[in-house]
């Protein structure tokens, strides 16, 4: 008998074949023409605008909405590209309603802001499609930088070195470049392979190699990159996850949550990805949110993400959390993981609920008991494997001003680095940034 | 509900508003069905001498303009005439008016410069029981070209010879339609007094090209890569209008003389300001265009909401109420003193009125790192424009200072007296000055 919803175990085919395509679609699907203009006409033109203040890059997002409305979206997105060159990415995958969004005068006026992450997405998929790139690249300087990490801190870096007319070389652990908007980014915010289109056409701006499945740490040393290199930008995101730390953690069936979402991202075949039919996700932020909805896309019938705190203290948006309830995920509230119980796999889990006390989380003795055939432990993820020598700080890459380490040669940002929000778009500023201060340093 | 029956040069319609001679009139289908939705009365599209029809171009012969959301706010056109048969809208306008006693019809005329050809033409439409004509002196394009249209509107002695023509050839009221296109508006309507027409419409359309193809290099619409000039109406138009019927209205000569409102009405707001500044009655053809016949039916509910809050009894109340008040610049009172207000809780924080003040006005308004924006009277020179730049609507006011007041700006307290310029310490031409003030 084939595998359905109510099949316990994980399995895989739980759906009927049509139903993936159709549950992974574009979450903010693509304007046409027509939505664009109109949405368009809504923005204010503001002075000094909000919304561009609240853009990490500071895309001149008011110009740029301007020039959609007269029919010029190629314009438009070289105003994007010439601050954030993954505009597009950002486009998807910014959780705008915390950003531009939330502070866009028109919902202040009327609680319902310019969409400015479609229309952003409108006027770079109009440029992308073209096949175009927009900018060239200045003389060769005969300078050397090396970028380790491929992923939005790292390929942001590198082009606007590059564009600056450095030669780089990027070094990656992985097979693919993208970093996480390749193995991490859900599913149905980046459909049809755009992470990967999008590193290409980056790309076309010239003077980058890319060098695959390059870990910094075995042969090749950050030592060795100082010397054959004339500036080192560090870029190598979070690698590490946290353990629960709890009795049972290590039975079957129990995995890290990015794990899952990389295995997810690279499927050929949606359908071949088994779940679990009761799935637990604990955690609270977009990790774990997109581990809960892509389960429950995947066809598992129950998906339960447990928080410790309470839901204002959750780091998904409020929109993220209407999401994954939207798409039948339950979310409880100020409950924490006491044990993993099972034989040899996960069986259940038992939870303890909480309560904050002058800012301590305390149980409150009660506790219940949820079944599982699968738990996804996503709790955080944290720097691993940065090399020795640089001054550490909370756990990051200890910088200041624009990504300088406490090595003068080495440069670092993204979510490796201090500062700013773990955010594609942060990253993708800090690795721009970056890129300006060394090419400053480098004469340029 | 508010008595909203008019009579207008005679001609009892049980509303203000007419549809204007244009396509929305241009056949029987049309007309019954506009009197269906509630139209007052139309003026039917213009006719033509006996004879073999005109002919329309067959591309685009419209152009558009487009505000927020493509709202149409400007239309032009480089229609003709009516284009069937002279004795076939004969028969429609007859058996039209049959059906609606009730209601106006005016019927638009227009044949060359001949008395004979006007001769020929009023019989036969005094035969159908038309209520009145329109003499259509303000078609810019095309029948211009050949001698009629505005070609006779731009010059008033052929307004005076035509018009008194048709007055010794007809009972029938003689409405003269009159074209924008000229600098002095009040010397067409005199020369229309002059030949005894019984009342003037205005405006017709105003001589444009709406847009250019950037890809081919041709104005638009454009007929196999070549454009020309059209006669431009809808919203756009409206203040370029309401301005020429109240310089009608304001002129002694032509104080007396009935206005028929025409020019971008396209709700019950717009046709009481034409009535305010003078016009007796308005007509209608963007708006009917662009919405389809139901439109008239919020100018009605509207107007008669309007009247009944006002205790406004009859629709000739409100007719040229607003004519005492235009005058010219010299007259207005410079001891008047207001200056701009925002209102803290209304503000959205665009600060589009800091960026219109600091760049193009008086620098009158600061903004404060958290985006407050306030108004710095010492600086303020009331020009309004903040108020205009405002997208919320009631959120910047003009207030105006109390006599007693000082006047920040110019440390001077405010009289409360009237004072104007031609009495003002700085005209050098002193209390005989009448040089018009620049623009
Ligand atoms: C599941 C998930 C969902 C997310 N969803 C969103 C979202 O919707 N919106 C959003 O804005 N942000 C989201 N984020 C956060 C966002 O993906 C990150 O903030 C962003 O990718 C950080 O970019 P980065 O370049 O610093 O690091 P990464 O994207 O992590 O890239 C680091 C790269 O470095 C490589 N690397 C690591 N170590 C080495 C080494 N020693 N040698 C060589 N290469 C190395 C890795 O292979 C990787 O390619 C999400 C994160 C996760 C985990
Ligand atoms: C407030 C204001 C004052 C103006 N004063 C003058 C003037 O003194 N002299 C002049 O030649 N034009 C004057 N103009 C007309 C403008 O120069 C311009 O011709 C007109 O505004 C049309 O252009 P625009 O609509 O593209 O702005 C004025 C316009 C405005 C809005
Ligand atoms: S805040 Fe909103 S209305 Fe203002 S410029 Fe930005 S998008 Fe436009």
């Amino acid at each position: 008998m084939p595998n359905d919803m109510q099949t316990s175990g994980i399995r895989d085919h739980r759906l009927a074949p049509g139903d993936y395509a159709e549950n992974f679609s574009d979450l903010h699907p693509p304007m046409d023409d027509h939505e664009a203009l109109v949405a368009a006409d809504r923005c204010y033109f503001c002075h000094d605008a909000p919304c561009m203040e609240a853009c990490p890059t500071t895309i001149d997002i008011p110009l740029f909405i301007r020039e959609i409305s007269t029919g010029m979206a190629t314009a438009a997105a070289k105003t994007i590209f010439a601050q954030n060159i993954m505009g597009g990415m950002c486009a998807r995958v910014c959780p705008t309603e915390t950003l531009c969004e939330e502070v866009c005068v028109r919902e202040t006026a009327e609680h319902e802001p310019v969409q400015i992450g479609r229309l952003q997405r409108y006027a770079t998929d109009a440029l992308m499609a073209k096949g175009e790139h927009p900018f060239s690249r200045a003389a060769d300087t005969g300078k050397k930088v090396a970028v380790v990490g491929a992923g939005p801190a790292g390929m942001s870096a590198a082009h606007r070195l590059a564009m600056h007319g450095h030669s780089v070389t990027v070094f990656d652990a992985r097979s693919k470049a993208g970093g996480l908007n390749e193995y991490g980014i859900a599913a149905y915010k980046s459909p049809d392979n755009f992470a990967q289109a999008e590193v290409d056409w980056l790309l076309k701006i010239g003077g980058i190699e890319v060098k695959h499945d390059s870990p910094i740490g075995g042969d090749m040393t950050l030592d060795s990159l100082k010397r054959e290199y004339d500036a080192v930008f560090l870029a190598i995101g979070l690698r590490g996850v946290n353990a629960l730390r709890t009795e049972g953690e290590d039975l079957e069936n129990v995995r890290d949550a990015v794990d899952f979402i990389a295995e997810l991202r690279q499927a050929k075949d949606l359908s071949s990805i088994p779940v679990g039919r009761n799935v637990i996700v604990i955690g609270g932020g977009m990790t774990a949110v997109d581990a809960a909805v892509q389960s429950k896309l995947l066809g598992a019938e129950h998906v339960t993400m447990v928080y410790r705190r309470g839901k204002e203290r959750m780091s998904a948006s409020e929109f993220e959390q209407e999401l994954a309830t939207s798409k039948g995920v339950q979310i409880i509230y100020g409950a924490a993981p006491l044990r993993v119980i099972g034989d040899k796999a996960v069986e259940a889990v038992e939870f303890a609920y909480t309560r904050e006390e002058n800012g301590a989380l305390v149980t409150t003795g009660e506790t219940f008991t949820l079944p599982a055939d699968q738990v996804f432990k996503a709790i955080g993820q944290t720097l691993e494997g940065a090399p020795a020598g640089l001054e550490i700080e909370g756990g990051k890459i200890k910088v200041t001003g624009s990504g300088r380490t406490s090595d003068p040669k080495v440069w670092a940002g993204g979510d490796c680095a201090t500062g700013g929000d773990d955010l594609t778009v942060t990253a993708v500023a800090e690795g721009r940034d970056a890129a300006e201060d060394i090419n400053t340093k480098l004469g340029g | 509900m508010a008595d909203l029956t008019s009579t207008f040069v005679g001609i009892k319609s049980p509303n203000p508003f007419w549809l204007a001679s244009a396509p929305p009139t241009d056949k029987e289908y049309n007309v019954r069905r506009a009197f269906e939705a509630g139209w007052g009365g139309v003026v039917w599209k213009t006719l033509g001498e006996d004879g073999p029809p005109v002919v329309n171009v067959n591309g685009p012969r419209y152009g558009a303009i487009f505000g927020p959301d493509r709202r149409l706010i400007g239309l032009n056109n480089i229609e003709l005439i009516t284009d069937r048969p002279l004795q076939q809208n004969l028969r429609e306008i007859k058996a039209v008016k049959r059906d609606y006693p009730d209601r106006a019809v005016v019927v638009s005329l227009m044949v060359p410069c001949e008395e004979h050809a006007w001769k020929a033409i009023l019989p036969v439409v005094e035969e159908t029981g038309a209520d009145g004509i329109e003499l259509n002196f303000g078609c810019p394009h095309g029948m211009a070209e050949r001698g009629m249209g505005s070609a006779v509107g731009q010059v008033p002695e052929y307004i005076e010879m035509v018009t008194r023509w048709c007055k010794q050839n007809t009972r029938m009221p003689v409405i003269v339609k009159l074209t924008p296109n000229i600098t002095d508006i009040r010397k067409p309507a005199e020369a229309a007094r002059r030949g005894g027409a019984d009342a003037v419409s205005l405006i017709n359309t105003i001589n444009s090209i709406t847009s250019v193809d950037l890809d081919n290099f041709a104005p638009e619409p454009t007929i196999d890569g070549w454009g020309a000039h059209g006669g431009y109406c809808g919203p756009a138009v409206k203040p370029i209008a309401l301005n020429m019927v109240a310089e009608i209205a304001r002129n002694p000569e032509t104080a007396d003389l009935p206005i028929s409102g025409i020019g971008g009405v396209t709700t019950w707001r717009d046709a009481a300001e034409f009535m305010a500044l003078g016009a007796g009655n308005v007509q209608v053809c963007t708006a009917a265009m662009t919405y389809g016949f139901k439109v008239v039916q919020e100018m009605i509910s509207g107007l008669s909401e309007y009247m009944d809050e006002k205790g406004i009894a009859s629709t000739a109340e409100i007719v040229g109420r607003a004519v005492p008040n235009v005058k010219d610049w010299q007259d207005l009172n410079l001891n008047y003193i207001t200056k701009a207000k925002i209102d803290q809780d209304l503000c959205i924080k665009c600060g589009r009125c800091f960026a219109a003040c600091e760049d193009t006005s008086h620098q009158a308004i600061t903004m404060s790192d958290d985006r407050v924006f306030e108004v710095q009277n010492n600086e303020c020179v009331a020009c309004n424009l903040c108020v205009n730049v405002c997208p919320v609507e009631g959120c910047i006011s003009m207030e105006a200072l109390a006599p007693g007041e000082i006047d920040e700006r110019t440390g001077e307290t405010v009289s409360g007296e009237y004072g104007n310029w031609t009495t003002h310490p700085n005209n050098p031409g002193g209390t005989m000055c009448n040089v018009m003030p620049e623009e």
